[in-house]
């Protein structure tokens, strides 16, 4: 479990997070949604300890995660995974050595059971013989997959995924939630998942934190999202007439029923 | 300017501390050392001819009608090559070569993320990133120094005998006249100097990139100007303070 407490991160006059207080749970999928500049990237960036806040606290269990330093926070780290935006692959390594990295840097496995750990992690994520291939030679939804698969490989209580949908297509984008929900579940990892695709809200979203101009403006399950009456979670939501039109109609079903 | 020397200090401080797991660390230093190394060896070889071959034309045209005996030709660039022009002209390439390339490495790794990757695993990325490419730097240009002042002196010894400008047995009396070995310990101390520096201001440069491909490419010119500007003035300090 993540505790959030009154996190709040200023860049020069622009107050970005506004004491943010929040716990992300551990076994499920919380979701980090809002609009562009709301302020999500920054809160995943201080949750992972790559940006300090300007105040408050990020407690890990009973560790107060921001009052450590840099020495001190490699044993919180060890626990954690996180997939990237651009999938942060290594371009000098193959699929198989990006996976092994961590194993490499952190563990005193023999090779041969590195090379079993790495080998299921990649069946698990589906890439199965992809092995030897360099990241220019994938797409990016093996891109994807393999940082996951690198994320987990050295099975982390903590995942960290940074827009995981962004520039996948529509049946991609569901694999790869889909995937990350599994995951969560066989390992019981607290998942933090920064989106603002709605497929994976509706889908994934087990808790749910609306980001608005910098303050936590709504929480909540997928299943309280359609009976919500809060007007920003809405008009984020259901942001075109056609999702509107479903929703009525979805409601409407209700009514009926 | 007081800023950025802070932050490097700052930095090549922190790229010294104790690493995750020494066989990684080692794998890297070997790789680094193989690209400054032996991807150098043809260009600093080629350059080492040509400066070697110039300054032996350049003297036997000043020597002409002097009472200067003609074997102080091989002498002269002996000296030459190893006090100054080996170490300088070698590291002075190499900031154009290794240097700009390290920048755009780190930096290119920065602007994918893969720094924060790192970081977010709990790797000292100072220190993994740094640490080798400065052992390997300072292990490897030195010898690529030694072998700059050979084949700068083989390039001299040519332009002399094919521009029959002195003969062969003269230049190899004058290679021989003079030595003082402490000479090579100058050449040296320059190499490691030199090499310390045009690794640590790239990898600096390439460090904090923001922004995007316009940034990585100025951080890459910065690595090259900034680390010419402080080889030259460390070279004067070196000369002022060992001779």
């Amino acid at each position: 479990m993540i505790r959030v407490e009154n996190i709040k991160r200023q860049f020069g006059e622009q107050h970005v997070l506004k004491g943010i207080n929040t716990v992300f749970e551990a076994g499920k999928t919380n979701l980090i949604i809002g609009r562009s500049g709301a302020g999500k990237t920054v809160l995943l960036k201080i949750l992972v300890g790559l940006i300090p806040p300007t105040s408050g606290s990020i407690w890990y269990g009973d560790v107060n995660f921001t009052a450590l330093n840099i020495k001190q926070r490699k044993a919180i780290r060890s626990e954690m995974g996180m997939l990237f935006q651009g999938s942060a692959l290594f371009d000098s390594m193959n699929v198989e050595e990006n996976v092994r990295f961590p194993l490499d840097m952190f563990t005193n496995m023999t090779s041969k059971e590195k090379k079993m750990t790495v080998d299921s992690t990649l069946e698990r994520v589906g890439l199965s013989g992809a092995n030897v291939k360099y990241p220019s030679e994938i797409s990016g939804g093996m891109q994807k997959r393999v940082g996951i698969a690198r994320a987990i490989v050295l099975k982390p209580k903590y995942l960290f995924c940074d827009e995981p949908n962004s520039g996948l297509d529509p049946t991609t984008s569901l694999l790869i939630d889909e995937l990350i929900k599994e995951l969560t579940v066989e390992n019981n990892m607290t998942t933090v998942i920064n989106t603002h695709d709605m497929n994976s809200v509706m889908e994934i979203g087990d808790k749910i934190n609306l980001l608005y101009f910098g303050e936590l403006e709504w929480t909540g399950n997928r299943k309280e999202v359609m009976s919500s009456n809060n007007a920003v979670l809405q008009d984020f939501i259901f942001a075109s007439p056609f999702l509107q039109r479903l929703r009525d109609a979805a409601l409407k079903n209700v009514g009926n029923l | 300017m007081f800023y950025h020397l802070g932050r490097y200090i700052l930095l090549i401080f922190s790229s010294f501390s104790k690493p995750e797991k020494l066989s990684m660390y080692w794998k890297e230093t070997a790789r680094q050392m193989n690209d400054i190394g032996v991807g150098s060896l043809i260009i600093i070889g080629l350059v080492s001819v040509f400066i070697g071959a110039v300054t032996a034309v350049q003297f036997a045209y000043q020597l002409q009608g002097s009472s200067i005996p003609a074997y102080y030709i091989g002498y002269i660039i002996r000296d030459t090559m190893i006090i100054e022009l080996a170490p300088t002209f070698t590291c002075l390439a190499l900031a154009g070569k290794v240097g700009s390339n390290m920048a755009a490495e780190i930096g290119g790794m920065r602007q994918k993320e893969q720094i924060d990757a790192l970081e977010v695993m709990g790797v000292d990325t100072a220190s993994y990133l740094i640490m080798p490419k400065l052992l390997a730097a300072v292990t490897v240009i030195p010898m690529l120094v030694i072998l700059s002042a050979f084949m700068g002196m083989a390039g001299g010894y040519l332009a002399c005998v094919l521009g029959k400008l002195v003969t062969a047995s003269d230049f190899m009396q004058g290679l021989r006249s003079f030595f003082i070995p402490y000479n090579v310990f100058l050449m040296q101390v320059k190499s490691i100097v030199f090499a310390f520096l045009l690794t640590s201001i790239s990898c600096y440069q390439g460090f904090y990139v923001k922004g995007g491909s316009i940034e990585l490419g100025r951080a890459s010119t910065n690595a090259v100007v900034m680390s010419n500007i402080v080889i030259l003035l460390a070279d004067y300090i070196i000369a002022m303070l060992l001779t």
